[in-house]
């Protein structure tokens, strides 16, 4: 199976335990991810905030650049790990649907991108998110199947992030209160799924640098939920919420008075584990918050 | 000390632009607070999501475009889902934020930061995260932000010193350019 | 013929900008127009009297008058005209004001629209022919849909008329939604006490039939004739023979049974009576949770009835009834919901509806009105109540305000602080609807004289802090800030929209309904209980969300309906109706199928089939007029020649 990728901005930095587990879990799983050759930033917050066209325009670069990758590999799904990236790519084919926006947008690139057919096709193509790829595509029983440790034990909170499935008319994935995908991956994977209510409630995202008080609070109030619902683990799908929870757990705990040593995974990595795949290639030894504890609840150290 | 005067401080053309720009009616707003009671960033804001809808539909431009709150916003679309008027009001506070970019509106923190993380982009094609952070601390001062979190990012390497910069870093350099020219223009 | 046509000024709204002297000077040049003049205002006294003379004077066999439309005064201009000796079909309306002086101002431009449509009236007239209608029997029997405040009302006041009634009831007992209330606003009365009278009542009045665990599955007929079917449906014990006594409810085993009265609030048994005051108090099994039923064990209730009134053979049975009137008084159902997923979306335990509420605070309740909490049956100290809960939200299509609940939810709160003293109770609200009497008093005591706190905000969601409790985060924007409460009980009072079924018994009655299973009215002003099906009325909520006051005058608005109807020894019907050229008709079917009202029937006419009108039922709408494919079927006072006339004498001007 072969699908166009693209990776995001923070693959390569803050995240890069998310892109290498990624790698490593889709490649077990025989799904090729053909990463779009020169792709470019989407611009994130700090574009759409800006302006809607620039914001387009530069997540059009990348969704003509994933036409041409999904042609030459012949591939039907176009997926990014990261939940922002998603919602610029997403948002971007949504609003270009209308002609006078695609044409402001078609302005600012270098070479247009091409028209909606007659029928109404769009050569833009829709691109999901790996955990949406995952669940529907691949499939449950074929992601259990793969299973050789099964997280039995593990108590994990499913944590969704804002984006992943709201506003619900682009995103179009899962429900916007109460998302089941990612319980339904992990439960798949041998795990049990405490019941956290704060699954979409937003971690404070970016606004970390210029307001580290509001991320704190926020972040604070996620972590100090899973531990009241006896989480060993929280389970996470975006870069951002990841930062925010694993990076700046003590920044939070400051802020809140509080104590507790939670760690934050990547889906991706807890896929890993309970697919015996070398530890090299989770990169649990990146996380802030060291995760011994809960690998050796299933028999596991940090480095192989 | 003076009473607002209601026909004068109506900016009808204000709240024409804010419609179009965002595609949404603003008079389908009755006020019920349930964005502002969902508002994850709510509690840090001088004027709440609702009291700047309404700002909007009195056509007070001023008082909106001059608000902290939008720029506080960390666009979770919380509000979006729930309002019970389907009125998307992120990308109504998205489009405040766009009006009140061109129009040259007092700059809050967090702009400095989303224009180092652009201006990374328009050079390298991709985010430069460790560029991002050093024009931020160049443009408003902090020099201790996250200071606290840099040796763990760096040992751990998760904050690479040299730049991903792509070959196609021209054309998205070009996008920008093409953008300020098109705003040169309107 | 000599017809004789009067313009009306109507005062100045057609006078303003139409020549009204002009039109009727145009006219004269009509074919078979004898008389033709301006009249100030033709509905009055002295216009009618001016028709009725110039009828007389002129010897006219046809008048015409151009006014205003036809709904507004068409039967007025009928009877003044019968009045002078004409048949009332002798008379054509051309309608000057809604379609010509109101809509332009251009007074060349109406005056000549004026004078066309006088030409098409009087070229209509001129191909009328007088229709008699015809009298038929009725039956003096009045069917009422519903045993709830409405329909017990309308069914007291028919029934004391001197009518024989009918009452269908879906459940096994009367009584509705008003006999699960605790205590009724803004007296704080005693639901069941004030209720319970009527519904004894009912079960004793000499003249009402009462038909529970009943529901209508067939309506055919018409007005004075209706046909109904009606499926009792099995409850394994026979009616006759039961007491009520309760034994069979003491030993039933099948203590998890769900409790539908209770709003699924407590587990109840297979066999049960719903509440203490239930009319008929019989005793009913549920099928899905007995034992017996289910898995062929069991059988207690059996052995231990004294009378030996259960039978677990009993079978559902169809009842026919012929009754001359239908009063729908079905009711309401809380919307669903669930699918507010902010709020829980059902999964929490101590987030409930303000029925669910209700029968917790009601001593004859699940909890012998004690409040305590589902989830570990504490009593609860912090209590918030969210108003609004799927009323005015276009995101789910219920955008109306569901009228009660700002009521029900200050007298809910009212009880709360004398149920539990050092209880707190918050309101978020959006606007406080109090329009009846003595209602926004009430609303002002729940807060001035119960200290309860009323947050102007609406809720954005409940969050379980996994501790027991629940964060309820609001906003208070009056203030102007982001309010949290910690909640140990959370009631939202959930909009309304038409019972479940409403629907399909709208179909069944031949009734319009709306989005929301409201059925609708003639009228929505003037005639709030009919509908536009002859001889079916509507009392209560099912035609819109309502409270008591107005649910039990509608019910007595029904009645009065129904009593003037069958009042009468013999009814009219309308003979603008459609008949059948049967020289024409080829016995193809397509008007029978085609018709919605199930008015035409294929007969067998000297060896062969026929359509045949049923002129009692037929509604005038002309669907089979369009379908026929032969041009057999026509619709008296609109005929393919009488409509024809009128485009022709319009392409002619």
């Amino acid at each position: 199976m072969n699908v166009a990728y693209y990776p995001g901005c923070s693959g390569k930095g803050t995240s890069v335990e998310y892109e290498r587990s990624t790698q490593a879990v889709f490649a077990s799983l025989g799904i090729s991810l053909r990463e779009l050759s020169d792709w470019s930033c989407c611009g994130s917050t700090p574009a759409h905030a800006t302006d809607a066209r620039l914001s387009a325009a530069l997540s059009a670069r990348n969704l003509c650049l994933a036409a041409d990758t999904m042609r030459r590999y012949d591939a039907t799904r176009f997926t990014t790990p990261c939940p922002s990236c998603l919602a610029n790519l997403k948002t971007a084919r949504h609003h270009m649907a209308e002609a006078k926006f695609r044409e402001q947008v078609n302005k600012l690139l270098d070479s247009p991108c091409p028209a909606i057919s007659d029928k109404g096709e769009d050569p833009l193509p829709e691109v999901v998110s790996t955990l949406q790829l995952l669940v529907e595509d691949y499939g449950l029983d074929n992601i259990a199947a793969a299973v050789r440790t099964p997280l039995s034990g593990l108590k994990i909170a499913p944590y969704y992030g804002c984006l992943l499935s709201r506003p619900a008319d682009i995103m179009k994935f899962d429900d916007p209160e109460n998302p089941t995908s990612m319980d339904r991956l992990l439960e798949a994977l041998g795990a049990e799924v405490v019941p956290f209510p704060l699954k979409t409630e937003c971690c404070g995202a970016a606004m970390g640098i210029p307001r580290r008080d509001i991320t704190s609070r926020l972040t604070g109030r996620i972590l100090e939920t899973a531990v009241t619902y006896k989480a060993d683990v929280v389970a996470v799908a975006c870069p951002l919420c990841h930062m925010n929870l694993d990076l700046r757990q003590q920044q939070a705990k400051a802020a809140g008075n509080a104590s507790y040593k939670l760690p934050v995974l990547y889906f991706t990595q807890l896929m890993g584990l309970a697919y015996n795949l070398p530890m090299s290639e989770l990169g649990l030894d990146k996380l802030a918050v060291d995760p011994s504890e809960i690998l050796h609840k299933i028999g596991k150290e940090v480095s192989a | 000390m003076n009473t607002s005067d209601l026909e004068s401080s109506r900016d009808e053309a204000f709240i024409r632009a804010v419609e179009e720009e965002s595609g949404q009616r603003i008079s389908d707003c009755y006020q019920c607070g349930k964005c502002t009671a969902g508002c994850p960033c709510g509690p840090a804001y001088d004027l709440q999501v609702s009291q700047i809808m309404r700002l909007i539909q009195l056509g007070d431009k001023k008082a909106a475009l001059e608000a902290a709150s939008p720029w506080l916003c960390v666009s979770c679309s919380t509000c979006t889902a729930r309002c019970p008027n389907n009125i998307d009001v992120a990308r109504v506070m998205d489009t405040v934020r766009h009006i009140a970019r061109r129009e040259g509106k007092k700059k809050y923190v967090m702009n400095a930061f989303w224009d180092s993380f652009l201006q990374t982009v328009r050079y390298c094609g991709r985010t430069y995260e460790l560029g991002v952070m050093a024009m931020f601390m160049a443009r408003t001062g902090r020099v201790w932000t996250d200071l606290d979190l840099a040796p763990g990012m760096l040992t751990k390497n998760k904050l690479p010193f040299i730049p991903h910069i792509i070959q196609g870093k021209d054309a998205v350099g070009r996008i920008f350019e093409r953008f300020n020219e098109m705003e040169r223009r309107d | 013929m000599k017809i004789g046509v009067f313009i009306c000024h109507c005062g100045s709204n057609i006078a303003a900008t139409v020549d009204c002297a002009k039109v009727a000077e145009n006219a004269r040049a009509f074919p078979d127009v004898v008389f033709s003049t301006d009249t100030m205002y033709t509905c009055s006294e002295p216009g009618q009297e001016e028709i009725i003379a110039a009828i007389k004077a002129h010897s006219l066999d046809g008048v015409v008058v151009a006014s205003c439309s036809p709904r507004m005064h068409e039967p007025t201009f009928r009877r003044t005209v019968e009045r002078a000796g004409l048949n009332r079909y002798m008379f054509e309306m051309a309608n000057i004001r809604e379609h010509v002086s109101w809509i332009g101002k251009d007074r060349e431009a109406n005056t000549n629209k004026a004078t066309e449509l006088v030409l098409m009236a009087v070229e209509k007239l001129r191909r009328n022919a007088p229709l008699f209608s015809k009298k038929f029997e009725s039956t003096k029997k009045v069917l009422v849909i519903g045993g709830g405040v409405a329909g017990i009302q309308a069914a007291l006041d028919c029934a004391d008329a001197g009518l024989k009634v009918v009452l269908v009831e879906r459940e096994t007992t009367i009584g509705g939604k008003m006999a699960k209330l605790d205590k009724t606003f803004p007296t704080v009365d005693c639901s069941s006490c004030i209720l319970g009278p009527k519904m004894v009542d009912v079960a004793q009045h000499p003249n009402i039939t009462l038909m529970a665990a009943s529901e209508v599955t067939g309506v055919s007929g018409y007005v004075g004739n209706f046909t109904v079917s009606i499926k009792r449906r099995a409850t394994y014990v026979d009616w006759s023979k039961c007491t009520g006594c309760g034994l069979c409810t003491e030993k039933c085993p099948a203590k998890k049974s769900p409790d539908k009265f209770n709003e699924f609030m407590g587990p109840t048994t297979a066999i049960n009576i719903p509440f203490p005051q239930a009319i008929p108090k019989k005793a009913a099994i549920d099928p899905a949770a007995c034992r017996k039923l289910t898995g062929g064990k069991c059988g207690v209730c059996a052995k231990i009835c004294p009378t030996g009134a259960i039978n677990y053979e009993m079978k559902d049975e169809i009842a026919t009834e012929q009754v001359g009137a239908i009063v729908a008084a079905s009711g309401y159902d809380l919307v669903d919901w669930t699918i507010y997923g902010e709020y829980g979306g059902g999964r929490y335990p101590d987030v409930i509806t303000s029925l669910q509420y209700e029968r917790l605070l009601s001593a004859a309740g699940p909890t012998g009105g004690h409040i305590l909490r589902p989830s570990d049956g504490k009593e609860p100290k912090r209590i918030v109540f969210i108003q609004c809960v799927g009323s005015r939200d276009k995101s789910i299509g219920r955008p109306y305000c569901s009228g009660f609940c700002c009521m029900y939810t200050a007298k809910q709160a009212v009880l709360t602080k004398d149920h539990i003293p050092d209880s707190q109770s918050y309101v978020f609200y959006m606007d406080i609807r109090a329009p009846g009497k003595m209602y926004d008093e009430f609303t002002r005591r729940a807060i001035e004289e119960y200290g309860t706190e009323y947050i102007r905000g609406r809720v954005s969601a409940i969050q379980p802090d996994g501790k027991g409790r629940y964060i309820v985060r609001g906003a208070d924007t009056l203030l102007g800030k982001p309010v949290d409460v910690l909640a140990d009980l959370v009631v939202l009072a959930v909009g309304v929209e038409g019972a479940k079924g409403a629907g399909k018994l709208a179909e069944t009655l031949h009734i319009s309904y709306d989005h929301y299973g409201f059925f609708m009215e003639s009228h929505c002003k003037l005639r709030p209980v009919e509908t536009n099906t002859a001889g079916v009325f509507l009392a209560g909520a099912c035609q819109g969300a309502k409270d008591i006051p107005s649910s039990v005058a509608q019910g007595s608005g029904a009645a009065a309906k129904v009593i003037g109807l069958l009042s009468k020894p013999q009814l009219e019907n309308d003979p603008q109706v459609s008949s059948v050229d049967i020289k024409r008709c080829v016995g193809c079917g397509k008007c029978v199928d085609v018709c919605p009202f199930q008015a035409i029937t294929k007969e067998n006419i000297r060896g062969e089939i026929k359509a045949q009108v049923i002129e009692a039922v037929c509604q005038g709408c002309g669907l089979c007029v369009a379908t026929c494919p032969q041009g057999a079927i026509q619709l008296s006072h609109f005929t393919d020649n009488q409509i024809l006339a009128e485009v022709n004498a319009l392409c002619q001007c």
